[in-house]
């Protein structure tokens, strides 16, 4: 293809981003929309699925049926989305397995909040309730992102998501209308996850590099800051109703921006995280690779038993 | 040796009356273990009635680039349209 060809092909392409035409699997799109898209959604997809293992942890411990019925059937969910999220980022031209080797060899990455420890109960009220509300604010604009079998992944996953975050925050609720080392303990909880949930939506714009290309492509319609100070005004009443405090000294209502003034936010310890040295990185690979390796005779035994259907059924 | 599990295409009929629909895909070693799957991925609030599942290798589809010689040549066929025809203002209901 000569250069005019392709500028060509760009400019058409650029144009239909910008009237809301969907980019679709079949449809030309540059190189550089494509890996970025593979790597946003399989970033996004490996997040669902080891996002289910400090849940994990709390499944044979939680302390009603009530609550165990509602954590399986979240964790269940975040398996389908990270299956629906798998399934769209495919279409784009790579493999499942493709996508698997990157996040247990590590090139690929997953969202740095699943590499904290759930300690107790109540971690998983936090989780629901600021990990489930914090990904609810970033995934609501993906629904009308560019890239089709994205944006139609999404709109199933935002579907699913507000059980979530209800049933964590009910959790949070309770614990903290109870006894006083319940309170205690929902207050814990509180304090360790609230500052990496509001890391979760990346670094400052001023340090984000990915922002104005991924605003084109419509990867993004607010920026990481606006998106954090949405999180932090619609939390912090939450967390004043139950009479849990936020652990942020420098919180303040400003009543000329209407939002709240927070204090500083510890990046390095978001890069060490980001760079592998969090409490539980190789827990989680390690975790994630034996599964996958565990499992090996079963999916060979499942392809046998298909082929020899097959000559079976040619005979 | 890729001993991988095939891609399938899954396709719900949210309610009877209404059309199956592509949701998306998934991984399974044969049709039952497909359904199987396609039930417990997309359909775990009862979104479906009925499921259809289509190894993706045996769908044939359309290329983009062909879009103008396939669609276009319906765009100058406006007689296909009930509104090409002017009807005198008395004649109702056709
Ligand atoms: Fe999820
Ligand atoms: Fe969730």
């Amino acid at each position: 293809m000569s250069e005019a060809e392709l500028k060509t092909l760009e400019t058409a392409f650029e144009q239909k981003i910008q009237d809301d035409v969907r980019i679709e699997p079949k449809d030309w799109m540059p190189e550089k929309y494509r890996k970025t898209h593979i790597r946003q959604i399989s970033q996004h997809a490996h997040s669902e699925i080891v996002g289910m293992l400090p849940e994990g942890n709390w499944i044979t411990r939680a302390p009603s049926l009530r609550r165990k019925v509602a954590l399986l059937a979240k964790v269940q969910d975040e398996a389908g989305h990270g299956l629906y999220l798998y399934s769209a980022c495919e279409t784009l031209g790579i493999s499942r397995d493709e996508l698997l080797e990157q996040l247990h060899k590590g090139t690929a990455k997953y969202s740095s909040i699943f590499n904290y420890p759930t300690l107790t109960w109540a971690d998983i009220g936090a989780i629901g309730w600021l990990v489930d509300g914090a990904a609810i604010i970033n995934q609501v604009p993906l629904m009308n992102t560019s890239y089709g079998p994205y944006a139609r992944a999404m709109v199933r996953v935002c579907k699913e998501e507000s059980f979530h975050q209800r049933q964590g925050f009910e959790i949070m609720m309770k614990l903290a209308k109870g006894t006083s080392e319940q309170k205690e303990m929902a207050q814990d909880a509180l304090n360790r996850w609230w500052w990496p949930s509001i890391m979760m939506f990346g670094p400052t714009d001023a340090e984000s590099i990915h922002t104005a290309q991924s605003m084109k492509w419509k990867l993004k319609r607010k920026t990481n800051d606006e998106l954090r100070q949405q999180f932090i005004d619609q939390t912090v009443p939450q967390a004043d109703l139950i009479g849990l405090s936020v652990p942020d000294a420098d919180l303040k209502w400003n009543e000329e921006r209407q939002s709240y003034d927070f204090g500083p936010i510890d990046w390095d310890e978001f890069w060490q995280v980001v760079k592998g040295h969090g409490p539980c990185n190789k827990q989680r690979i390690n975790t994630r690779v034996a599964a996958y390796e565990n499992g090996k005779w079963v999916r060979d035994g499942a392809m046998a038993h298909a082929a020899k259907k097959e000559v079976r059924k040619a005979v | 040796m890729d001993n991988s599990w095939p891609i399938w295409e899954v396709f719900i009929r949210s309610k009877n009356g209404l059309e199956h629909r592509h949701c998306g895909s998934i991984h399974a070693a044969d049709e039952k273990m497909a359904l199987e799957n396609a039930r417990d991925v997309y359909t775990r609030r009862m979104e479906g009635v009925s499921i259809w599942v289509v190894e993706s290798k045996y769908i044939t589809a359309s290329n983009p680039e062909n879009n103008g010689e396939l669609f276009e040549p319906a765009q100058d066929k406006v007689y296909r349209h009930p509104t090409f025809y002017n009807l005198p203002d008395e004649v109702k209901h056709m």
